[in-house]
């Protein structure tokens, strides 16, 4: 019963994911357009029933279980639907794949299985195996190092998460009304005028209404996630604007065309090149409450300088600012590259017309910068989310009190701190959902922009 | 005498660009440069702290560190006999330099092989199989370092080099960044290397790799940057001391004393940072360039 219902929203969602204008419904007949993708997702949806051997529908399972077994089934559908789309369809016009229009070599067909033989078989072996591995580790109650598992469902994912079923589906669905709602606002008004500012004004609240909806998802308590949710955003979200807002300053500046220049823009970004690990140690010395130079800065006036280990807000700043040292390199390179697309003639015919520096930069840089400004905001994202690890191990090691353990560090400390494989596994399913929806954001947002920095 | 001619004869050069919000202010030019100057090189200054501090503490014993002596002390040297030799960090910064060297080539090497074949040859299931490279963007290692642990060690690899490399000698970024350049490159160089008889490997050293320079040294620095500075990985497959690479070693000096050191610390640290600040330096031209090209959509 309940498993026909997650297989028949599946089929739902096979529509939602299916249909296309480039999928089968703009090829075929009507009927076929929505047959297919709905037994599609009928499908996705089944197989995904049978990978968990339907234990989140028993009768007595969990109500978060399986809540979370229907949106399991619900995502393969839709994923299953889409692919078929984009199989059916034209995928010329794809913007990722597509062909490169190119004279090629007409030789056999064993020259492009040898020359991309190596890559393929590394991916599937040490990044698809693993990923597959991590979902299935999650479902598993096992211990690192031990041949024996017993499968648990996905208990190890619910108990991190909130125990009532309605606030699980209820919250985020809220978020996500929301954000469809103010961005509904923001297209159907005119971006002049009162109204049009107060509708792009009050836009990032949809965002932080998400942020705030995914806090409550998750359990409060030793067992639950959220103090760790909250310590990830905290620190994520300090250290991506400050490094961002102090990036941008001081390309700004480095933008001048003054001797020296290029000494200058070496000097400023070569942190780039340091490791998180060494950051750690460096600022851990800065802040040394004993023989740190701020301590003595501050006992030359007479001040007591606390030991930022003992406090959390102390912690999770220190750890903030190291690590926007570490990646302000990255961010000041970019947004000097990024410089260099505003187009100068018209800045300088805006000076002439009498528009302020303030004016210019707000109206002119800014918005041409946006492109940049979102690359950068995911891959800080992504140092923040794994890179951060070697700094926070060596300033607080988590200290006080878990206050600083964001989850990359908590993964760890449950998986191979304390042997329990299933469950920080099951810690690296939801960094991983993260990471996913962070990266189809981006695709979706800039589909032609190159993704050149990143550590993968 | 340069600057000057520079000045009167193309005042606009020195116009401010309306980026700057204090420095337009100031109208005149001169004192306008100074200023941009005095602010550069503060800002300098100010990101540099952090290793010039760990270079000043790494010549001090701990009396004068504790003193908040401003100049260098005297123990530089036996800081250096310290880590260097009898703590093991020759041996460290060797396992890191085989390691980075092998991953940044093999990366390399295997993303210009992939890159050949996605631009050059058509075969079938080409889309699919750039959708299987490209999908693995999103999946960073260390979100599946559990599993990745766990395949390894069943592979035997567990306290080898082998583990440090080959998992991390394929990559889509590098793939994707040389598919790019090579599709940007003129069609015409294939036409005439086909009419010449070149096989394909002849194609990609005297053409392809020679037009990609650049590249090359941009994605050089991003790998090597990237392998030398891996922390976790190693952390967790390696448990023989002697193999550790040189980031994780750091930990066991930060540990080892029976007074907290200091000194033998930063100086541990600054040495760590050589080797990838070095290769920033050297390619940086190529790199910033990559950069500028890559960015510019």
């Amino acid at each position: 019963m309940l498993i026909g219902i997650a297989i028949a929203l599946g089929a739902i969602a096979g529509l939602l994911g299916g249909r296309t204008s480039q999928g089968p419904a703009a090829r075929h007949g009507t009927i076929l357009g929505w047959a297919v993708p709905a037994l599609l997702g009928g499908i996705g949806a089944l197989a995904a029933v049978l990978l968990l051997d339907g234990c989140a529908w028993l009768p007595d399972s969990e109500g978060t279980q399986t809540v979370l077994g229907t949106g399991i089934a619900m995502v393969a559908g839709w994923g299953l639907a889409r692919i078929g789309a984009y199989l059916l369809g034209d995928r010329r016009d794809s913007p990722l794949g597509g062909d490169t229009y190119t004279a090629t070599f007409r030789l056999g067909w064993w020259w492009p299985v040898l020359l991309l033989g190596p890559t393929l078989v590394i991916l599937a072996l040490f990044l698809y195996g693993p990923a597959l591995e991590t979902f299935a580790l999650s479902t598993q109650l096992v211990r690192l190092g031990a041949p024996r598992s017993v499968p648990v469902c996905l208990s190890h994912v619910s108990e991190l998460l909130t125990p009532s079923p309605a606030r699980l589906v209820g919250l985020p669905l809220a978020a996500v009304a929301l954000m469809a709602l103010l961005r509904l606002w923001k297209t159907h008004t005119s971006p002049v005028g009162f109204v049009g500012q107060s509708a792009r004004l009050v836009q990032p609240l949809g965002a932080l209404a998400l942020l705030t909806a995914l806090y409550y998802v998750f359990a409060a308590g030793p067992a639950g996630y959220r103090s760790i949710y909250f310590n990830t955003v905290v620190i994520s979200v300090g250290t991506v604007l400050l490094s961002m807002v102090l990036g941008l300053a001081i390309a700004n500046l480095a933008f001048k065309k003054v001797r020296g220049i290029t000494v200058y823009r070496t000097l400023l970004i070569w942190p780039y090149a340091i490791s998180p690990p060494v950051a750690g140690i460096l600022f851990a010395m800065i802040l040394d409450p004993l023989a740190g130079v701020t301590a003595h800065v501050f006992d030359l006036f007479g001040l007591d300088f606390p030991n930022y280990r003992s406090d959390p807000t102390l912690a999770r700043t220190a750890i903030v600012v190291s690590s926007t040292w570490k990646v302000l390199g990255f961010n000041i390179l970019f947004y000097l590259a990024g410089l260099q697309t505003v187009r100068r003639d018209l800045l300088e015919a805006a000076a002439i017309d009498g528009a302020t520096p303030w004016q210019r930069f707000r109206y002119m840089a800014l918005p041409a910068l946006g492109p940049i400004t979102f690359f950068l905001l995911i891959t800080n994202l992504t140092y923040v989310f794994f890179d951060i690890y070697g700094t926070i191990e060596y300033m607080t090691a988590g200290a006080p009190a878990g206050a600083t353990s964001v989850s990359i560090y908590e993964i760890i400390r449950v998986g191979v701190g304390t042997g329990d494989l299933g469950r920080g596994a099951a810690q690296s399913v939801l960094l991983f959902v993260a990471v996913i929806a962070l990266t189809v954001w981006q695709f979706r947002r800039s589909r032609s922009s190159v993704a050149y920095g990143g550590a993968a | 005498m340069t600057a000057n001619r520079t000045r009167t004869s193309q005042p606009r050069r020195h116009e401010p660009l309306g980026l700057a919000i204090a420095t337009d202010q100031m109208s005149h030019p001169r004192l306008r440069r100074w200023g941009i100057h005095l602010a550069l090189a503060l800002v300098c200054v100010v990101i540099g702290f952090p290793i010039i501090y760990a270079a000043l503490i790494a010549t001090q014993n701990n009396a004068e560190i504790f003193a908040f002596q401003l100049r260098p002390g005297d123990s530089l040297l036996p800081h250096f006999d310290l880590v260097w030799n009898r703590r093991g960090l020759a041996g460290f910064m060797w396992n890191s330099t085989v390691q980075a060297v092998a991953v940044t080539v093999g990366k390399i090497v295997l993303s210009l092989l992939a890159g050949l074949a996605f631009v050059y040859f058509r075969f079938r299931g080409k889309w699919l199989i750039f959708m299987f490279v490209l999908i693995t963007l999103m999946m960073p290692t260390e979100v599946m370092i559990l599993a990745l642990f766990t395949t390894v060690s069943d592979l035997g690899w567990g306290d080898t080099y082998t583990a440090l490399i080959v998992p991390f000698i394929a990559s889509a970024t590098a793939v994707f960044v040389f598919r790019q350049h090579f599709a940007n490159l003129p069609e015409s160089l294939v036409e005439s290397a086909q009419i010449d008889g070149a096989s394909p490997f002849q194609f990609l050293f005297r053409i392809l790799i020679p037009l990609s320079w650049n590249v090359i040294g941009a994605v050089i620095v991003i790998q090597f940057v990237y392998a030398w500075n891996m922390y976790l990985w190693p952390l967790l497959i390696i448990r023989d001391s002697d193999r550790q690479v040189v980031q994780v070693a750091l930990q066991s000096l930060q540990q080892a004393g029976e007074l907290t050191t200091y000194g033998p610390l930063m100086l541990a640290a600054v040495l760590a940072s050589v080797p990838p600040v070095l290769v920033f330096l050297l390619l940086q031209r190529p790199f910033m360039s990559g950069f500028a090209i890559g960015a510019d959509k």
